[in-house]
C-alpha cells in the first residue's frame, strides 16, 4: 500500500485505511525508539526542513528525534530567525527552501491553511505541523495510535473531548480522527468555545460537564490557553477549573477503563488535576512517545522508504 | 451625425416602458424612440446604424460601489483601467469610494478623480467623499466644499463608523444640505478580526468567523438614526437575512433607507472559501444558503434596491497568500450584468427589475437624469441577453484579476457602451 497523496495537510485527507496503514507503520518504527542504538540507515541521505512559524518545543523536537532516528538530515528554521522578519512571504520562503532539494517539508504555521496554500504550489511533500486552529494530523494520529494500543480499536469507543473546541487545532483534527475511526465523539466546554455549526465534524455538543464525562472510555482535556480571558471567553481560572477540570471523582462516573489524554503542555490544577494527570488512567506520556513513531511513519512513508528498501 | 438604434428591446423601469423601438440619437443625446421616423429627420443614409434586435436597449448601467485605487495604489487600478473596465461591463456610469491615499476628504483629491476621468471620456464618475477627515471616524469631513467639487455621496466605505455619535452628527450634518450617507455597516468588535462567514464552513476551515449580527446590529442602528435625523441614509453591500428584515421593517415605516448588494452575495456562499480560496474573502463575507436566498428575496420584493458590484482590485501579491493575510474584495464590474443575468435566467428576477436595480434604482437614489427617452443624455447599454461566454481573465480591461468568476459559463451580457451619444465600448 502506499498513500494517495503527495502531502498529509489533515485528517480528513487520509482514508480509514490509509490511517491504519500509517499507525500499522508507526508501531514497527516505535521498536526503534526501544533500542540501545536507536538508529536506522532507512532516510540516510535525505533532508527534512522543518520550518516552524509559532513556537513549539514537543512537536519540533518530536518531528527533529523521528527524522534523525531514521538517518534523514534535519534543518530546523524558525520564524524569527528567517528572512521572515524582512518580510518575505511565504510563498517565496518556502520556494526558496524547495530550491535545496529537501525531501519533506514540515510546516507548522499560524494560519489556517497555509500548509494547503504551499502545497498547491511546491512538488516536495508538505506534512502540516499544526495550522493556525485547522488541523495537527501528525497529533490526531499519534492520538489515534494511542488508544488503538490500549482499546484494540476505535469502533464504537465514546471519547469525550474537554475544553476550548474553537480555538483548537487539535479538537478539530481528533473529532475528524476518531469519528473517521469509528467512535462516538462529544465535546464540551463553555459555550464561549464551542464553535458555532461544530456538529458538521459529526461530534455532538454536551455542556454539562458531568453528563459528558458519564460513561466515557476516553476523556481528552485540552490545554487552556492562558491569554483566552482578554476576550471574554472565561472570567477566570479557578472558576474554570471549578466546572469543567477534570480531577479522579469524575473518572468514578466514566468506563471503569477510562483513559486520560491531553495533547500537553499541561496546566496542572487548571483542565486537569495532579491526581487525574499522574494516575493509571492516564497516558499522556504513552501519548509523547508514540508522537516520535508517528512522525517517522510519516517520514519513511512520505520520503519514499518503501522503493529504497526494495 | 445621427446614431440610430433599430430594432431593440427598449427597457427603461423609469417610464415603465418595455417595447420594440427605434432609438434615435444625436450629438450627445436622445432625439427619439420609437419606430416612427422623427419629424425633420431626411437623409437616412447617413445615420450610423446599430442593429440591436434580439437585444435590449437600456438605460446606462450605474454601479453606485466601486474602488478605483487612485490616487494611492495605482498598481491595483487607475481610473483608466477602472473605467475601461467599468464600460467593458456595461457601466456608463460608477460611484468611486474614498479609501485611496491621500483619502477623498478633500476637494483636491475630489477634483483630481474628476479632472482624470473627465480627460478619458469613457464612463461617467461620481466621487463619493469620506465623512470622516482621513476615514478616522473623528472629525467630520468639509461636505459642502466636496459637494461643491463633485462629491455626490458621502461613505467611510471600509472604515465603518463604530461611534453612534458620530454618525448621528454626520446624518443629521448631511441632511441639511440635502446629502445623503452610504454606510457599511459592521462592528468590528463583534466581527473580532473574522476573515469569513461564521458558521459549518468556518468551524471546518478552522478559520475565525463573522457573526451576521456584526452587520445587521450596524443595519439596526443606521436605520435608528436615520429616523431620528430625517436622512436619507444607504446601507451598502447587504449580505445577511437579518439585515434584508431589518430593511424592510424600516421601509414599511416609511423612514428613508435604501439598499444595494453585490452580485457575489447572490451568486456564492461561504463555501466557495473552501479550499481556503482567497478570491472568495471579502467583507462583508460570502454568507450561508439561507443569507443568499434572503438577499434574492429582498431584490425580488424590492427591499434591497440596488445591485452594486462593490468592486475591489487588488494585486497577486496580496491575494496569493495565507488566508488570513489576503485583502477583502474582489473585482466585479466586468461580471455584475452577467450574474444578475443569471437571476433572470433561473426566473429569480425579471429583467425589468434588474435594469431597475442597476440603472434606475441607483440614479434616483444618487439623483442623476437617465432613460431612454427624447431630450435626455445618451447614457445607453445594449444587452444581448442570450450570449454564452466563459468568463476569461485576459479578456477583462481591470488592472487586478481577483475574481472567483474566472472560468464560469455565462449567459448574457453587455455588447454595446454609450456614454453621452458616443459609443465607449461596442462589440457590435
Amino acid at each position: 500500500m502506499q498513500l494517495r497523496n503527495k502531502d498529509i495537510l489533515d485528517i480528513a485527507s487520509l482514508l480509514p485505511e490509509e490511517i491504519n496503514f500509517i499507525l500499522d507503520t508507526a508501531e514497527k518504527m516505535k521498536d526503534i525508539s526501544k533500542r540501545p542504538i536507536k538508529k536506522v540507515p532507512t532516510l540516510r541521505g535525505k533532508t527534512i526542513f522543518l520550518v516552524f512559524f509559532e513556537p513549539s518545543t514537543r512537536t519540533r523536537l518530536s518531528f527533529d528525534v523521528a527524522a534523525k532516528r531514521l538517518s534523514a538530515d534535519v534543518i530546523s528554521m524558525t520564524a524569527s530567525s528567517s528572512s521572515v522578519v524582512k518580510g518575505e512571504s511565504l510563498l517565496d520562503t518556502v520556494k526558496n527552501l524547495e530550491s535545496m532539494n529537501p525531501d519533506i517539508i514540515v510546516l507548522r504555521h499560524f494560519c489556517s491553511g497555509a500548509p494547503h496554500f504551499i502545497s498547491k504550489r511546491l512538488s516536495v511533500p508538505v506534512i502540516n505541523a499544526g495550522d493556525g486552529m485547522h488541523d495537527h494530523p501528525s497529533q490526531s494520529l499519534l492520538d489515534l495510535m494511542t488508544i488503538r494500543e490500549n482499546k484494540g480499536s476505535l469502533k464504537g469507543l465514546r471519547i469525550t473531548i474537554i475544553g476550548d473546541i474553537a480555538h483548537s487545532r487539535v479538537a478539530r483534527a481528533d473529532i475528524t480522527g476518531f469519528i473517521k475511526m469509528g467512535a462516538y465523539v462529544v465535546v464540551c466546554g463553555p459555550p464561549t468555545m464551542i464553535p458555532k455549526g461544530i456538529e458538521v465534524l459529526g461530534c455532538r455538543v454536551e455542556t454539562d460537564f458531568s453528563k459528558a464525562v458519564k460513561g466515557a472510555d476516553v476523556i481528552m482535556v485540552l490545554r487552556l490557553q492562558k491569554e483566552r480571558q482578554k476576550h471574554f471567553l472565561l472570567s477566570s481560572e479557578r472558576e474554570y477549573n471549578k466546572v469543567y477540570g477534570l480531577s479522579l471523582k469524575h473518572i468514578e462516573n466514566a468506563d471503569q477503563d477510562v483513559l486520560i489524554m491531553h495533547p500537553g503542555p499541561v496546566n496542572r490544577g487548571v483542565e486537569i488535576s495532579n491526581d487525574a494527570a499522574d494516575s493509571p488512567f492516564s497516558i499522556i506520556l504513552d501519548q509523547v512517545t508514540n508522537g516520535v513513531a508517528v512522525r517517522m511513519a510519516l517520514f519513511y512513508l512520505l520520503a519514499g522508504g518503501i522503493k529504497d528498501d526494495n | 451625425m445621427i446614431i440610430k438604434i433599430i430594432g431593440g428591446r427598449v427597457i427603461d423601469p423609469g417610464q415603465n416602458i418595455d417595447e420594440i423601438s427605434d432609438v434615435y440619437i444625436k450629438n450627445d443625446k436622445i432625439i427619439h424612440v420609437g419606430l416612427s421616423k422623427p419629424a425633420g429627420i431626411e437623409r437616412e443614409k447617413d445615420f450610423k446604424i446599430i442593429d440591436a434586435s434580439n437585444k435590449i436597449v437600456s438605460p446606462g448601467l450605474i454601479d453606485m460601489h466601486v474602488h478605483l485605487r487612485e490616487p494611492g495604489h495605482e498598481y491595483k487600478e487607475t481610473i483608466e483601467t477602472g473605467c475601461r473596465a467599468a464600460v467593458h461591463g456595461g457601466f456608463t456610469a460608477i460611484c468611486c469610494m474614498p479609501n485611496t491615499n491621500p483619502v477623498n476628504d478633500n476637494k483636491e483629491v475630489t477634483e483630481y478623480i474628476l479632472k482624470k476621468a473627465g480627460d478619458l471620456n469613457l464612463s461617467r464618475v461620481y466621487p463619493v467623499a469620506s465623512i470622516s477627515c482621513g476615514l478616522l471616524g473623528k472629525k467630520l469631513s468639509e461636505f459642502s466644499h466636496l459637494k461643491e467639487a463633485g462629491a455626490i455621496a458621502f461613505s467611510d466605505d471600509g472604515h465603518p463608523v463604530e461611534s453612534s455619535l458620530f454618525m448621528r452628527r454626520a446624518l443629521e450634518y448631511a441632511g441639511g444640505m440635502g446629502l445623503f450617507i452610504i454606510s457599511h455597516c459592521e462592528d468590528l468588535e463583534l466581527a473580532d478580526h473574522g476573515v469569513m462567514n461564521e458558521g459549518d464552513v468556518s468551524t471546518l476551515l478552522g478559520l475565525s468567523g463573522i457573526a451576521n449580527e456584526s452587520e445587521s446590529i450596524m443595519v439596526m442602528r443606521d436605520i435608528a438614526l436615520s429616523k431620528l435625523t430625517k436622512t436619507h441614509v444607504h446601507i451598502a453591500h447587504v449580505s445577511t437575512k437579518e439585515s434584508v428584515i431589518a430593511i424592510g421593517h424600516a421601509k414599511a415605516a416609511g423612514i428613508s433607507v435604501t439598499a444595494e448588494t453585490a452580485p457575489h452575495y447572490f451568486t456564492l456562499t461561504d463555501k466557495a472559501v473552501l479550499g481556503y480560496n482567497t478570491n472568495a474573502k471579502m467583507n462583508p463575507p460570502l454568507r450561508s444558503d439561507e443569507d443568499r436566498e434572503a438577499v434574492i428575496g429582498g431584490l425580488f420584493d424590492n427591499t434591497i434596491d440596488v445591485i452594486a458590484t462593490d468592486h475591489a482590485p487588488h494585486a497577486v501579491i496580496e491575494k496569493e497568500l495565507e488566508f488570513d493575510l489576503a485583502q477583502n474584495g474582489i473585482i466585479g464590474l466586468e461580471t455584475s450584468l452577467s450574474l444578475g443575468l443569471k437571476l433572470v435566467h433561473e426566473n429569480r428576477l425579471t429583467l425589468f427589475a434588474l435594469i431597475e436595480k442597476m440603472s434606475t434604482n441607483p440614479a434616483k437614489i444618487l439623483g442623476l437624469e437617465t432613460g431612454v427617452r427624447p431630450g435626455i443624455i445618451a447614457d445607453i447599454t445594449i444587452i444581448d441577453p442570450d450570449l454564452n461566454y466563459t468568463v476569461c481573465l485576459k479578456d477583462f480591461y481591470s488592472l487586478s484579476k481577483n475574481t472567483p468568476f474566472d472560468g464560469w459559463q455565462l449567459k448574457g451580457r453587455a455588447v454595446l457602451t454609450m456614454v453621452g451619444g458616443k459609443i465607449v465600448y461596442s462589440e457590435l
